[in-house]
């Protein structure tokens, strides 16, 4: 099919690649200042061209650059992060997977009840869960730790594990529920040979779901941890409040874009999957 | 640190009574074997359960009773009423809130869905390229909002940013401060929200046209329908459920927004973009303040319900006519 230049087609073109700019200029500049020095932007703007390449910007902001007194630059905050986004991002996915077999496959009483419930905690705001967590993580020891951060998004996350599979898991048929079960096969062999062959699609989408996620959660990591236990996203902040005297956005610049890199990454390889994770999120 | 169950001490305990497991393994194989096979599937199945449904019903209930108690530094379990209730809906810091977030709420709402609708429907034309603009309008959704304010926070920083750029290209008196603006910074987060949000909008919107009925367009067409026409008269009309969840999840972030607002004003100037989900935080870690952060979280808690219960009761209407209807 010929794309013919008609006046409406160049207007749709137009718009498109107009709107393309909107979406990228943030990106765009955060890529260019991260090459440019402090004294390039602030002769100029925060939107230009680097005059001369300061790749320093990024070895300043990964290892040397000071955070809340700590001249570390982010590097030990994505440690945190990659520590607190890996175990629990597993071991939610294997929970949802699990709940959400039970749920779907193997009706009990009130399990309407229970998966009603544990969709709620989807929706459910996290500031009416801050100070029960802080008396939780108190009493387990784990205040101001990256283990209770992994164990408040584990908790959280299975809301929104439990409710993707067990969705996805409705579609599979009873029938071949009741004729494994007839050959003598349990709950665990049949999730182990039944269920989860069928299951990559949705434990991809769940885990990439719950990874963006993790990554880029604010409250609680601001809120549970201080100093050098914080996840980035929080360090992120507290790089910007350090630096409002003698503002470097070049560095910061470079921290925002390290800090940003895995969840783009995830998103360029797994868009397909994050796309579907967000209107299975969305539209159930 | 955190007690750490090692595991050069896990294996240890099992192997130091082995044998003897091994014997009573073989003696009574078939009895241990059904009772295993019976209790582990509840073992496994149970507790993650009613850990979310302990977790949701506790946690909800618990704040719920602290918005009742005198409780400031710590939990304290004497009755007051409401008045953590009275105390947060008459503070000047709740009020501008609740105002901001009505303006934030309007603006956010209606600039995301047009823009996503916009685009939908701009990337529904058989484009080339619809790849590459999808997954420009979509990447925003995988950054964090704390990047994203940090960012736009640059840009319309005036000092520094685009009011800076266009000075700089000749046009002297170009004003674009609205950060530092009272009236007009509630509608710098009104502009990164939707930056970062609409291109969700534009995947459900195109998702939804993509799925009407594909005789419905003939007949239109057949009817002579101009391309524009087709989308008010057939298309729009056949999607008005995606509408009401775009509505749903926009109005949703709207009550819950607090990191964007974090990174790109800080609630400035001043509290001039204070939002109800900073002043729960503000009350209960900055003031210490538990019983009346908990009454603020509560009200967040009930617009939140204002919003979805009428949503799940629609949806709920909805299965049921589809499934008298076939």
């Amino acid at each position: 099919m010929a794309d013919r230049l008609t006046p409406a087609r160049v207007l749709i073109y137009a718009l498109l690649a107009g709107f393309a700019a909107f979406y990228l200029v943030p990106l765009l500049v955060v890529v260019l200042n991260s090459v440019r020095t402090a004294e390039d932007i602030g002769a100029t703007s925060v939107v230009g061209l680097p005059r001369e390449l300061a790749f320093g910007n990024f070895e300043r902001a990964w290892g040397s650059y000071c955070i809340a007194r700590r001249c570390e630059g982010i590097s030990p905050y994505m440690w945190n992060s990659f520590l607190m986004v890996v175990p629990a991002t597993i071991i939610s996915t294997l929970l949802g997977a699990l709940n959400g077999y039970s749920l779907a496959l193997w009706r009990f009483r009130g399990d309407n009840w229970v998966f009603g419930i544990i969709t709620l905690g989807v929706f459910l705001p996290e500031q009416m869960k801050l100070v029960p967590w802080t008396l939780v993580l108190r009493d387990l020891g784990l205040t101001n730790t990256i283990a209770g951060l992994v164990l408040i998004h584990v908790v959280q996350g299975i809301s929104f594990t439990t409710l993707f599979c067990r969705n996805y898991y409705t579609a599979i048929p009873q029938e071949l529920l009741k004729a494994a079960k007839i050959d003598g096969a349990g709950f665990f062999r049949i999730f182990w040979r039944i269920v989860l062959p069928l299951s990559p699609p949705i434990l991809i989408v769940t885990v990439i779901w719950q990874f963006t996620h993790i990554w880029n959660e604010f409250l609680y990591g601001v809120t549970f941890t201080s100093g050098a236990q914080q996840p980035v996203t929080a360090a992120l902040i507290a790089l910007s409040v350090s630096v409002s005297e003698a503002p470097q956005y070049g560095v910061q610049s470079a921290a925002v874009l390290i800090a940003a890199l895995p969840t783009l990454l995830v998103y360029l390889f797994g868009g397909k999957y994050f796309v579907r994770g967000l209107t299975a999120g969305a539209v159930k | 640190m955190t007690p750490d169950p090692g595991p050069a001490t896990a294996p240890a305990a099992p192997a130091l009574d082995a044998p003897r497991a091994a014997a009573r393994r073989a003696a009574a194989r078939p009895a241990w074997r059904d009772a295993i096979g019976r209790w582990l599937p509840h073992l496994v199945l149970w507790p993650p359960l009613l850990v979310s449904v302990v977790h949701v019903l506790g946690f909800t209930g618990y704040t719920t009773w602290m918005s009742f108690t005198a409780s400031t530094l710590m939990p304290d379990y004497e009755w007051v009423g409401l008045r953590n209730y009275t105390a947060v809906l008459n503070s000047r810091n709740w009020q501008i809130a609740t105002d901001n977030l009505l303006i934030y709420g309007a603006g956010f709402v209606v600039l995301t869905t047009a823009l996503g609708l916009l685009l939908a429907v701009l990337i529904d034309q058989r484009v080339r390229g619809e790849n590459l603009f999808r997954t420009i309008y979509l990447y925003p959704m995988a950054v964090s909002f704390v990047v994203t304010g940090t960012v736009w926070a640059w840009l319309l920083n005036p000092s520094i940013g685009i009011q800076r750029l266009v000075r700089s290209m000749g046009w002297g008196g170009f004003r674009f401060d609205w950060l530092v603006d009272r009236e007009m910074a509630i509608y710098t987060i009104v502009i990164a929200g939707a930056w970062q949000a609409s291109g969700f909008a534009m995947a459900l919107f195109l998702a939804g046209i993509r799925s009407v009925d594909a005789d419905l367009y003939k007949a239109a067409q057949v009817d002579g329908a101009g391309p524009w026409r087709i989308y008010r008269r057939v298309v729009l009309p056949a999607i008005w459920p995606i509408f009401i969840a775009v509505l749903v999840i926009l109005l949703q972030y709207t009550i819950k927004t607090f990191d964007l607002v974090r990174a790109l004003t800080g609630g400035g100037p001043g509290i001039a973009t204070q939002l109800p989900a900073l002043v729960v935080y503000d009350l209960m870690f900055q003031r210490g303040l538990l019983g009346r952060g908990s009454a603020a979280a509560v009200m967040m808690l009930l617009s939140l319900l204002l919003v979805l219960v009428p949503y799940f009761g629609f949806m709920r209407w909805r299965r049921h006519r589809e499934a008298r209807h076939g």
